[in-house]
């Protein structure tokens, strides 16, 4: 057995600094100083409730459902964008049983190590001690984690911005480096300025191995045992088109290269055994670039990959692609020109400031449309975990889920290109996803998840009512007239037996219904 | 014949509803869908920008070597060298399953294809192989896919698959598709009755894309249960390896030798985005070349007779810097290498218009020049396999010239 106790002081430390030490509260905190202005929505509570939950959580869960009502949906938003304020300290614990999640980048190399180097050194394998292992750990943490959280729109962003600075664990040593990739890149930097988080991306080990960065050097250097290198221009480009400027955001080619003349140097401290970020001064190029017209003059070091990211995070082009990308996410996938332009001014007028940029979407009156209600169509992980939260259901996270995932076309950490998995509707409806989906809520309500479990909802009642009663409870609206005479055949609900009594309804059966049917695909 | 199928009718409708009439030609389309010209044309797409001078590597040009000095291939002849195809090129050793094919004729080469407009972006040059329209972003549909709507042929739910986990952009239109990791994978519990309510449930949905996707999934269903499509085995001794592009393939070959109806099929294959540590005869390029060559073989050879009715194409994104960089690999670059293999194929030669690794034939002084385009490749394989006649409705803006293979 691997000993404990780095895991156990790791977590007191965090206890101190977080609100998951304080006791438990069984009402959320009181809503933070800045509540949201919201448009004038003619909605109902409960409606408002079922899109706030659509777009900023994982769907709406009979808890989180509970709090957005009796807290008002802008003052829940407004805790939301705070999730220090929330206590999580019920997923905190069980996140406790994933030692590798707390560790270093050494530490992962040296408890994970290759299988082969295992073999070597004691002549057994542990399964548990295999580099998969710290895989696993960070799958199921994730999708516990977008389950059961209280801080949903926390766990939302972490996967929009996972997304958007994409690295894969398929790519050779990421599989070491991408549990603290998340945890140290990512997860701190959410509500912080979009300068800090592309700062900590650029910086760390899992995106400079994953875009080859580490090994891009000025032209004509050689180091000890690798021979001559070179400049390499992978992360360079995706900077500029995917991270920052966009597609269509006005560079050159020669900017790319320029770009990536800066970053030569960026490094990695001794990849096998420790893993930190390491700035090489004798593989970086010293001479004078020219980046978007901006001079950097020659002998800058590491201090011009700096400026690149300054110029790059305050550049218009870059606040017009994140506005994009963040109203596709959490309004619609095709948003209006005049969304995007307010959102992006918001961006540059804070300096890039990420709340203020999520709050302009939130308080913005196409956020609170009618177009944008239930447009979208999730996401495999939206469907997988939407569905267990629908129940009001707990996961483990593990392989069940991960395969049915794969099935759907999302197995997650495991997006091959830099630019991640789609977030619009089109490439996630074909015939084998949509099998794939309804195969999933089947099983999901037979108990066939195996790690996942799902309370059913009583069947009690004449047919009618409790097909209603449950739609309303998972779906969140009212079944068609024709919807609902599909569903109650299927049921066999007209079926009388010998004493005159209904028939009670199949309960897995109604809710693998509800689950695979087209209302449930769209959020 | 008509150019309609009635599962396009099903996917218009519902916009033609939309605007409260269906028109009467579409009706008299529904009638007279036709039948199969029994054809199919299947696309296999490297995705990662695969390096076009070391699959086939130009042994024979003097500037070859020089410009890759860790990771060229040898001379034929030599242990581990590239295998002879004619005075210049050489075939990368691990695809050595492809030189019977080769040799009788049904594997041609074209060499330095590439699209016009060069764009060095995996994300931008996808898009354009996929849109089939360089240079413009706004195109909403895949050019396959443009493709099928003019051609005549089957009315099966399995006429056009992705056999993949998603739809691929080139497939994205009016005219159905069907994406599925596999064939086996392609079932529900519980059999048709259990399907039968979700059929109806998809049938009403109000979301388009979902009503039309749910109406097109039922019906392949129906189509594969009846039949166990994904348990035919290989024919011919065929041997299918274990990588995911030979299930895939082999998951097309059931689908071919069924009967029914596959008129397009395409797959991708992804790994080939070489930076680092490219490898020559052996290492990571190698191996992912055994894998297709594996597959290829393995696919002619599982289809035996039907082989003569279906043609593959071999393509991927862009080609890769001519000098290697300095981490043993290769950056991204523009021409790069097609295979064209099946019926009809006038192969056993490397065609395309190759000019040479030196400074003054590189496009830029980097990358191997485009001397052929890739929709000339696309389009002439289009042509033969879907019968269709329109290259400016699936091409936009390209002119067909010469032919490339016949």
């Amino acid at each position: 057995m691997r000993l404990a106790l780095p895991a156990l002081v790791v977590l007191l430390g965090c206890a101190t600094a977080s609100p998951g030490g304080a006791p438990a509260r069984v009402d959320p905190a009181p809503p933070p100083a800045a509540p949201l202005t919201l448009p004038p929505v003619p909605w109902s509570a409960e409606d408002q409730a079922v899109h706030v939950l659509e777009r900023l959580a994982y769907g709406p869960s009979p808890r989180d459902f509970r709090d957005v009502q009796q807290m008002g949906a802008g003052a829940w938003i407004a805790w939301q964008l705070r999730p220090g304020d929330i206590d999580d300290a019920a997923v905190e614990r069980r996140l406790a049983d994933f030692p590798s999640l707390r560790m270093s980048t050494r530490e992962l190399l040296s408890e994970y190590p290759r299988a082969k180097k295992v073999a070597e050194l004691t002549g057994v394998l542990n399964p548990f001690q295999l580099p998969r292992q710290v895989g696993a750990e960070l799958v199921a943490a994730r999708l516990i984690r977008a389950t059961e959280s209280r801080r949903q729109l926390q766990e939302t962003l972490v996967d929009f911005w996972f997304n958007h600075f994409n690295v894969s664990a398929d790519k050779g040593a990421v599989r070491w480096l991408v549990s603290p990739y998340e945890r140290d890149a990512i997860r701190p930097h959410l509500f912080g300025t979009f300068r800090e988080l592309l700062g900590a991306v650029a910086h760390d080990p899992a995106m400079l191995f994953y875009l080859d960065n580490w090994a891009s050097t000025r032209e004509g250097f050689s180091a000890p045992k690798k021979g001559k290198l070179g400049l390499n221009e992978n992360y360079a480009r995706e900077l500029l088109e995917l991270h920052t400027l966009g597609v269509d955001g006005g560079y050159t080619q020669a900017d790319v290269r320029e770009v990536a003349r800066c970053f030569t140097g960026w490094g990695i401290r001794k990849p096998n055994e420790e893993g930190t970020f390491e700035f090489h001064p004798l593989a970086h190029d010293r001479g004078a670039k020219v980046v978007l017209g901006l001079h950097i003059p020659a002998g800058g070091g590491m201090e011009d990959g700096e400026r690149i990211l300054d110029l790059l995070a305050a550049h218009p082009a870059t606040a017009h692609h994140i506005a994009r990308k963040l109203a596709q996410k959490f309004v619609m996938d095709s948003p209006t020109p005049a969304l995007v332009k307010h959102v992006a001014q918001v961006y540059l007028r804070t300096g890039g400031d990420l709340t203020a940029t999520y709050r302009a979407l939130f308080e913005s009156p196409e956020f609170w449309s009618d177009a944008a209600r239930a447009s979208k169509v999730k996401t495999p992980l939206e469907f997988t975990v939407s569905a267990v939260r629908a129940l009001g259901g707990t996961t483990a996270g593990d392989v069940p889920m991960v395969q049915a995932l794969g099935r759907m076309g999302q197995p997650p950490y495991r997006a091959q290109p830099p630019t991640g998995w789609p977030e619009l509707a089109q490439p996630w409806i074909n015939p084998g996803a949509l099998v794939a989906r309804i195969d999933f809520g089947l099983k999901l309500a037979s108990g066939r998840i195996t790690g996942t479990e799902v309370p059913l909802p009583s069947m009690d009642g004449p047919p009618e009512q409790v097909v209603d009663r449950t739609a309303r409870a998972i779906l969140h609206r009212p079944l068609g007239d024709q919807t609902r005479g599909t569903v109650l055949a299927a049921l066999g609900a007209s079926e009388v037996m010998p004493d005159g009594e209904h028939r009670p309804l199949d309960g897995p059966k109604l809710v693998g219904l509800l689950l695979g049917s087209p209302e449930f695909q769209n959020q | 014949m008509s150019p309609f199928s009635r599962r396009q009718f099903l996917r218009s409708a519902g916009a033609l509803a939309a605007l409260g009439a269906v028109p009467g030609f579409l009706g008299r389309a529904l009638a007279a869908a036709g039948e199969g010209t029994g054809k199919s044309l299947v696309l296999v797409f490297l995705r990662g920008g695969a390096d076009g001078l070391s699959i086939v590597p130009p042994v024979g040009d003097p500037d070859y070597r020089a410009a890759r000095p860790s990771i060229a291939l040898g001379p034929p002849g030599r242990e581990g060298g590239a295998l002879r195809l004619d005075g210049v090129f050489g075939l990368h050793p691990a695809l050595a399953p492809l030189l019977p094919l080769w040799r009788e004729g049904t594997l041609g080469i074209v060499h330095a294809a590439g699209l016009p407009g060069a764009t060095r972006s995996h994300f931008d040059a996808q898009d354009f192989c996929e849109s089939g329209t360089p240079g413009t972003k706004a195109t909403a549909d895949g050019w396959l896919n443009r493709a099928v709507q003019r051609a005549t042929g089957s009315d099966g739910a399995f006429r056009v698959v992705a056999l993949q986990p998603t739809l691929p952009r080139l497939l994205v239109g009016d005219a159905p598709a069907v994406a599925m990791s596999s064939l086996g994978q392609f079932r529900l519990p519980g059999g048709a009755g259990g399907s039968n309510a979700f059929d109806a449930l998809y049938t009403q949905a109000v979301d388009t894309a979902l009503r039309t996707t749910g109406i097109e999934t039922f019906e392949a269903l129906r189509e594969a249960g009846s039949a166990k499509l994904g348990q035919l085995p290989p024919a011919n001794g065929a041997e299918y390896g274990p990588a995911p592009i030979a299930r895939r393939l082999q998951d097309v070959a059931r689908l071919i030798r069924s009967g029914v109806g596959l008129q397009v099929a395409v797959t991708d294959m992804g790994g080939w985005d070489t930076h680092v540590g490219e490898g020559a005869e052996k290492g990571q390029l190698a191996a992912r070349l055994g894998d297709l060559g594996g597959a290829l073989a393995a696919f002619a050879r599982d289809l035996g007779a039907r082989w003569g009715d279906t043609r593959v194409v071999v393509m991927t994104e862009f080609g890769r810097t001519a000098r290697e960089n300095g981490n043993r690999g290769t950056d991204h670059g523009t021409a790069s290498v097609m295979f064209v293999l099946g019926g009809g194929v006038r192969g056993g030669r490397v065609t395309g218009g190759y000019r040479g690794l030196g400074k003054a034939q590189l496009f830029e002084e980097r990358d191997l020049a485009i001397g052929t385009d890739v929709r000339a490749v696309l389009w002439e394989a289009t042509r033969a396999q879907l019968g269709v006649r329109d290259a400016s409705a699936v091409f936009p803006g390209f002119t067909p010239g010469n032919t490339v293979l016949g």
